[in-house]
């Protein structure tokens, strides 16, 4: 790998570690002593992180074919729900709860991925419109309130036991997966080649519809994972939760290099990507900052990621 | 009329990084002159249009209009100064009016509010000068055909009052009888004074509209000087650098079977079947609905044992293959690399990067493709380059009939040389078969077994090439034969 492209792929990274240098400095001197860097923050930032992260990793494949989808956040409540109705409601066990659950979100891709290819309406306004339903159809299941089981094993997956709960393990293990996936599988390269030029992956006999589909609800999949972690870190299903997850979670993406042109995009960045955003709000709220003020610093840094994305482009060419 | 050139340039010069594009350029254009620029692809000429428009700074050099010296910031600075550049690819607004787009970025205006008045009257003034008030001012540009929407950007060039105008392979994409229009409205503008400088991959056509020419070789004014007293062949050594002997070979072909047909159309193993006809004829259609990329209108096609429409996967998988025309928005994905291109079509379910990059590297050896490694982007290659990629995406899946759309398009003589001499050697010793659809009758007639002329969507009989010429085959196309 030449120089050039090495640097790019680390870009991520390296606004990382200036996002994390920064707070540990500024922390420090705000605070008098390092509780920033701490094992237990670093902790702590990691679980944040992992809904983020969770939904990301379905963004990213969607953002790579070229799509978008408003809708993930709605997902996320939904289905946090569904797992707590199954759970309350049915009787069912956790782990057939939690797969009800993944399933539903997996159905709520599949049902975008259709109407985008059916109708061949932008993924942008059908996924507007499912944004919308999805929230209501949650409000509607929990009879707009929330759903609040009683414990159990679905209840620990961002729990503090070991080096990092095991939840965050789940989100290495399946970033893996996805990454290989994109890499190295006939689909991955399918999605990549529709992001790129989807009329080039029809001429090359790509199945557009069937990938596409796919796709979306693969993203769904990853909605309902991480619409799972939300339900664990709540301990009740909450419709209202998760309002303006997929602004987060595109961020991320963004962030980590993604292109909502198509065609580009990585696991790994948007990881850094989830990782960066969850820094910033912990290490602006470590610094004492109102709300506020975390959200104008959250805003500035997207805004320069992808500055800075569009920059070294220019320059590539 | 100033005794001095009205455009002129010395020694310009221009780097990006390690590459040097433009070596020491001289190039003088008078006032009421036509001059052509020719050259290979990579020869410089769009760097060269590029330092032009200001759209690129030279490194060194010096350029004078009308002896001031001319030294544009930015494209809209150029374009103040009068220097106009019509690029292949238009530069229109689809979505607004003829007369919007003539005023586009000058707009005139009365405290703020847009001038409709002297908008339309600046608007009907430039097209009556190129005596083409056909064009309604307030059609939406977008529903024009292409030919028209060249005369709306010449228009925009002259409401801004221009000096200097480029025309960048202006017939490109135009029919035949419009490029006669074109030239003479090219006549006319040089009636009118101005200066233009017309790039063009065809020779016959520079001689056609220009005086002088200039040729450009590896960044450098290789030559030039009077058209009518330089022979083609002249030309295309000053181009190329050394001679070309054989640019259509020709190896002893045994046709078989029938593979594939449609209408009156049969294509037989072993043979390259040329369509010709007019850009609109109705050629690139025939070949979309026979790869299914659009749907079949009429008739049933026939493609080896299979009867009836199918899929672009279906017909890849029937060992059918497409080199589309449109090279940027069809044929390539020009984000991803060489490799993933070159394999889209026959992937398998597990794909390792270390089978791709051999497989790969097969085929751009074999064609010569100039590249740093099989995961270079597309993008980063040259127009030939990225043409042999498409191709070689055929040769990969191993394909007995190649859909080729203009598949020589724009690109230099050495690639199209080696295009040449793969499809000869394709059909002849490897028994493929080829349908090659091409404007350029010289590579109809050298390439193809049989060709077939396509008029208004109706295609003629196919005949053998030996027995036809450029003449009839133009004949044929623009429909005078039928008399």
């Amino acid at each position: 790998m030449n120089p050039k492209a090495a640097l790019a792929k680390l870009g991520p990274l390296l606004g990382l570690i200036a996002v994390f240098l920064f707070f540990f400095i500024a922390v420090w001197s705000h605070t008098g002593r390092n509780s920033f860097a701490t094992r237990d923050n670093l902790q702590t930032i990691a679980l944040q992180s992992a809904i983020v992260g969770m939904a990301a990793l379905g963004m990213t494949v969607i953002i790579i074919s070229g799509g978008i989808d408003l809708s993930m956040g709605s997902t996320v409540a939904l289905t946090s729900v569904v797992v707590a109705a199954l759970l309350k409601f049915q009787g069912w066990p956790s782990f057939p709860a939690a797969l009800g659950a993944v399933a539903a979100g997996a159905l709520c891709g599949a049902v975008n991925g259709a109407l985008v290819t059916g109708l061949k309406v932008v993924p942008f306004i059908i996924t507007l419109g499912t944004f919308l339903l999805l929230r209501g159809v949650a409000k509607e299941i929990a009879d707009n309130a929330t759903i609040a089981p009683a414990a159990s094993a679905l209840d620990s997956l961002l729990d503090q036991s070991g080096v990092l709960p095991s939840g965050v393990w789940m989100l290495a293990v399946l970033a893996a997966v996805v990454s290989a996936t994109l890499h190295y599988t006939r689909f991955g390269r399918h999605v990549f080649a529709i992001g790129s030029n989807e009329q080039a992956a029809r001429l090359c006999g790509v199945p557009i519809a069937r990938t596409k589909i796919l796709v979306y609800a693969l993203g769904g999949l990853f909605a309902g994972l991480a619409g799972l972690l939300q339900y664990s870190r709540l301990t009740i299903g909450d419709p209202t939760s998760a309002p303006g997850l997929e602004l987060d979670v595109i961020a991320a993406v963004v962030i980590g290099g993604g292109s909502l042109a198509g065609g580009e995009g990585s696991v790994v960045g948007s990881l850094v990507g989830a990782l960066m955003m969850t820094m910033i709000r912990n290490g602006c709220s470590q610094m004492g900052w109102p709300n506020n003020r975390t959200e104008i610093v959250a805003g500035v840094i997207i805004v320069v990621a992808v500055a800075v994305d569009r920059l070294r482009h220019r320059r590539g060419l | 009329m100033t005794a001095g050139p009205r455009l002129e340039m010395r020694g310009v010069r221009k780097r990006f990084g390690a590459t040097v594009a433009l070596d020491g350029v001289d190039l003088e254009v008078a006032a009421g002159e036509c001059h052509a620029l020719v050259g290979q692809n990579g020869a410089g000429k769009s760097t060269l249009m590029k330092v032009l428009s200001g759209a690129h700074a030279a490194d060194e050099g010096e350029m004078r209009l009308d002896g001031e010296p001319y030294r544009p910031r930015d494209p809209l600075d150029a374009r103040r100064r009068g220097v106009a550049m019509i690029y292949q690819e238009l530069s229109l607004a689809r979505h607004l009016t003829v007369e919007e787009n003539i005023v586009l970025g000058l707009e005139p205006s009365r405290f703020g509010w847009l001038d409709r008045g002297a908008i339309r009257s600046r608007a009907v003034d430039a097209l009556a000068q190129l005596q083409h008030s056909e064009i309604a001012p307030d059609a939406r540009t977008g529903d024009l055909p292409i030919a028209q929407q060249q005369i709306v950007e010449i228009a925009r060039a002259l409401a801004v009052g221009c000096r200097v105008l480029v025309l960048d392979e202006p017939t490109s994409s135009i029919t035949q009888r419009d490029a006669a229009r074109l030239f003479a409205l090219i006549d006319r503008l040089r009636g009118q004074g101005h200066a233009v400088v017309y790039i063009s991959h065809f020779i016959e056509e520079c001689k056609r509209v220009a005086g002088r020419f200039t040729v450009l070789r590896d960044g450098r004014t290789a030559g030039g000087g009077d058209l009518s007293g330089a022979s083609i062949a002249q030309i295309v050594d000053l181009m190329v650098g050394q001679k070309v002997d054989h640019l259509y070979p020709r190896s002893p072909r045994t046709p078989g079977e029938e593979i594939l047909s449609k209408d009156g159309l049969a294509l037989r193993r072993g043979e390259v079947l040329g369509i010709a006809g007019l850009v609109g004829a109705g050629r690139t259609e025939l070949l979309r609905e026979i790869f299914g990329l659009d749907p079949v209108r009429g008739g049933t096609i026939r493609v080896g044992a299979f009867v009836g429409p199918a899929s672009p996967a279906r017909r890849w998988a029937q060992s059918v293959g497409f080199v589309s025309e449109d090279r940027k928005t069809e044929g390539l994905a020009l984000g991803l690399s060489i490799a993933d291109n070159l394999t889209l079509s026959k992937l398998d379910g597990l794909v390792l990067p270390s089978r791709q990059a051999s497989a790969t590297r097969r085929w751009l050896d074999g064609l010569a493709v100039r590249c740093r490694d099989p995961f270079q982007r597309v993008s980063e290659l040259s127009g030939g380059n990225q043409q042999k990629v498409a191709i070689a995406r055929l040769l990969h899946h191993d394909v007995d009939v190649l859909l080729l759309d203009e598949p020589t398009r724009g690109i230099d003589v050495g690639s199209k040389a080696q295009i040449y001499q793969l499809i000869d050697d394709l059909v002849s010793k490897g028994g493929k078969s080829a349908l090659l659809v091409s404007s350029y009758l010289p590579e109809l007639l050298g390439v193809c077994d049989r060709i077939a002329v396509m008029r208004r969507g109706m295609l003629g009989p196919a005949r053998p090439a030996a027995e036809l010429d450029e003449h009839a085959l133009l004949l044929e196309a623009t429909g005078e034969a039928a008399a």
